[in-house]
């Protein structure tokens, strides 16, 4: 199989394989049962029969298309998917499997503490309140109307890590809870200044209006780039993702850039919510535990060639996203002999700050068993630890959060990929 | 910014608008409106909020007390309303339950360290929640899991009470109030350090 096809193919959801919906199946549908020939996503003729994949008439160029619609649909052909938990507070984004920088929005990762709220946005509404001169209720639209902004950045759970993974272990699990999007909405700076906010105020407290009414603290070093955005990708945000309105804290680990906005009080110190106490802190050195570490460490993963793909000797591009909340990426390097020589991956422009960068770098595998793995290294000189140099540092019991250690995939022998597994205790 | 809905007015109408809004400009030596201007605005949108609308949403409470509603309740009381409203999901006696656990007593299993190999251990209310007032907040504003807000602060202080009691925090008769629970010191008090990480370049 050529090694683009394999991108494209993730044994693990091809395994199962959905039923195609009737009104697919007709779509276009030739009338001819059995197997047929198809156009792929990537433009490739690929043999289709009736049983598991959509049919298509053989040859396209000779039947009218489907006409205009309203909404438009992914190929049938393509069905990436998140993978949700068992307790369905989160799912995961397919990185293996995605192309660019941007998540598509129905991809984007989620976590939540009580489930996706259903809101009509015609009535929800953000209170501003605390130290400011004018507490005040904005309506959505009213957010609207204000000066707006746009700004592409990664948004990432500080639980992004599967410790105890096995060798067949995709990167969306490894690191699927970290996903792109382009932000649209108001600058938190401009909502402050329109309520008149107490310039000795020093910390707020952001709520959502989920049933968790989750609420975090978030201290006034991170205001100037903070936003409460209405829209992703385009269009509203969706309903996973904090519709109608969300708090966005670039840079910073998900959970503080809240969901289903209902509420801002500003104060003059933090109020020390369960979710940035009891969760979301980490044990370290000294006997104590760290709090309001928010900003989320340089990390980087390798997406091609990863679990499940199988390579064949010769050239590979292998391929990854580089990230840092701590501002851009400087570099991202590649291993290929398992951490004992690094070569610099090229850079994908745009390189945003806070965002995920695309890397990619070619490499002549001769075939046998070796350990591919990469590095991020970001404007502040930070480089991504390796998980030995990273325990040592913080510690066997400091986990689950803002862990970012490298991931490595082994090339075995024969072709198959898989995750290189890890020791943690 | 300026909103010029040209559907809305006829074309000459548009036309003035503009001249005038050029002619504002030239003659205050202005560009259009820049970041600069921005900075200086304030537009004025959505309305004032009510005292009453605040007060239905403002449910959080600080270690200092601030937020704190009327009311009490002991550990006696609590302990009722826990067996019919989350001993379900938590266990019994507050471990052993689906869901998290709730009680560790400190005295067993100390704050974790972070040396520790951390298979097993616990984090909750008796060795790791650094703050009463935070058990009083998060079960008003998120608990009982399937009918969150629906305890009255007397129901919600006399949980609490029956938690930290369970925990080993306070005594059997112990009232908690908005007096006495800011005051309750936690077994986890001080054991928490803002992040302090001045050299990004390590890795700590
Ligand atoms: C239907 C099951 C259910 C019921 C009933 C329930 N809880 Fe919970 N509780 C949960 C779940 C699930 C969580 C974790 C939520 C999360 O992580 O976001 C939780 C978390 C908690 C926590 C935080 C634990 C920690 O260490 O962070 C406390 C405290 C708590 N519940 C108290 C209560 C109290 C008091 C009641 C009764 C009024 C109650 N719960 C009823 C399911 C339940």
């Amino acid at each position: 199989m050529a090694q683009d096809d394999a991108k494209n193919n993730d044994k693990t959801s091809g395994e199962k394989q959905r039923n195609v919906t009737r009104r697919a199946a007709l779509v276009g549908m030739a009338g001819a049962a059995g197997t047929v020939l198809a156009r792929g996503a990537d433009g490739q003729e690929v043999q289709v029969s009736s049983g598991s994949r959509p049919q298509v008439p053989p040859d396209p160029t000779k039947v009218i298309g489907r006409l205009a619609s309203e909404f438009g649909e992914r190929s049938p052909f393509e069905r990436l998917e998140r993978v949700t938990s068992f307790s369905r507070s989160s799912s995961e984004t397919p990185l293996q499997n995605l192309h660019g920088t941007i998540t598509p929005a129905a991809l984007h990762f989620e976590r939540h503490h009580a489930g996706v709220p259903s809101i009509d946005p015609d009535k929800h509404k953000l209170i501003i309140h605390g130290m400011v001169s004018q507490p005040t209720t904005f309506s959505v639209s009213d957010l609207k109307r204000l000066p707006a902004a746009s700004r592409i950045c990664f948004i990432e759970c500080s639980g992004n890590l599967f410790r105890d993974a096995p060798e067949q272990t995709t990167a969306q699990l490894i690191a699927g809870m970290t996903s792109q999007s382009e932000w649209t909405g108001v600058m938190l700076s401009t909502l402050l200044r329109e309520v008149g906010a107490d310039p000795g105020a020093s910390w707020l407290l952001a709520e959502g209006a989920d049933a968790a009414v989750l609420t975090r603290s978030i201290p006034k070093a991170f205001w100037d780039e903070a936003m409460v955005v209405y829209a992703q990708n385009g269009e509203a945000v969706r309903p996973e993702n904090g519709y109608p309105i969300r708090f966005l804290n670039p840079g910073c680990e998900g959970n503080t850039s809240v969901k289903w906005l209902r509420r801002i009080e500003v104060s003059d110190q933090p109020f020390m919510t369960r979710e940035e106490t009891s969760k979301y802190t980490e044990p370290v050195k000294g006997g104590v535990s760290r709090q309001f570490s928010l900003v989320m460490d340089a990390r980087s993963i390798i997406t091609y060639p990863s679990y499940p793909n199988t390579v064949e000797k010769g050239w590979i591009e292998v391929q990854g996203i580089a990230w840092s909340g701590r501002g851009k990426i400087a570099a991202a390097e590649v291993s290929t002999d398992d951490g004992k020589t690094w070569q610099r991956a090229a850079l994908q422009d745009p390189i945003l700050p806070k965002a995920h960068v695309r890397f990619r770098h070619m490499f002549k595998w001769d075939g046998k068993d070796t350990v591919i793995m990469s590095r991020a290294i970001d404007e502040t000189g930070y480089i991504q630890p390796t998980r030995a140099a990273f325990m040592q540092a913080r510690g066997p019991g400091s986990g689950p959060y803002h862990q970012n250690p490298i991931t490595g995939w082994r090339l075995k022998a024969g072709g198959d990929v898989v995750y290189r597994v890890e020791e943690w205790a | 910014m300026y909103q010029v809905k040209g559907g809305t007015m006829p074309d000459r109408a548009v036309t003035m608008t503009w001249l005038l809004v050029i002619c504002v400009c030239v003659m205050a030596g202005a560009t259009f409106a820049g970041e600069d201007d921005e900075e200086a605005v304030v537009y004025g949108f959505g309305r004032p909020a009510t005292a009453e609308e605040i007060a239905a949403w403002d449910i959080d409470v600080r270690p200092d007390g601030k937020g704190l509603p009327a009311g009490s309740g002991t550990p006696a009381e609590g302990a009722a309303i826990y067996v019919a409203q989350c001993a379900a999901c938590h266990g019994a006696q507050g471990e052993g339950g689906l869901n998290d656990r709730l009680v560790v007593h400190s005295a067993d299993e100390p704050f974790p360290l972070a040396s520790d190999v951390n298979a097993g251990q616990h984090r909750t209310i008796g060795n790791y929640w650094p703050y009463a007032t935070t058990v009083f907040d998060y079960i008003r504003r998120s608990m009982p899991f399937t009918a969150p807000g629906t305890l009255t602060a007397n129901e919600v202080y006399s949980l609490t009470a029956h938690l930290l009691h369970l925990n080993h925090v306070i005594p059997e008769d112990a009232e908690m109030n908005a007096q006495t629970l800011p005051k309750v010191v936690m077994p986890a008090h001080g054991k928490f350090r803002l992040d302090d990480r001045q050299d990004f370049k390590e890795v700590h």
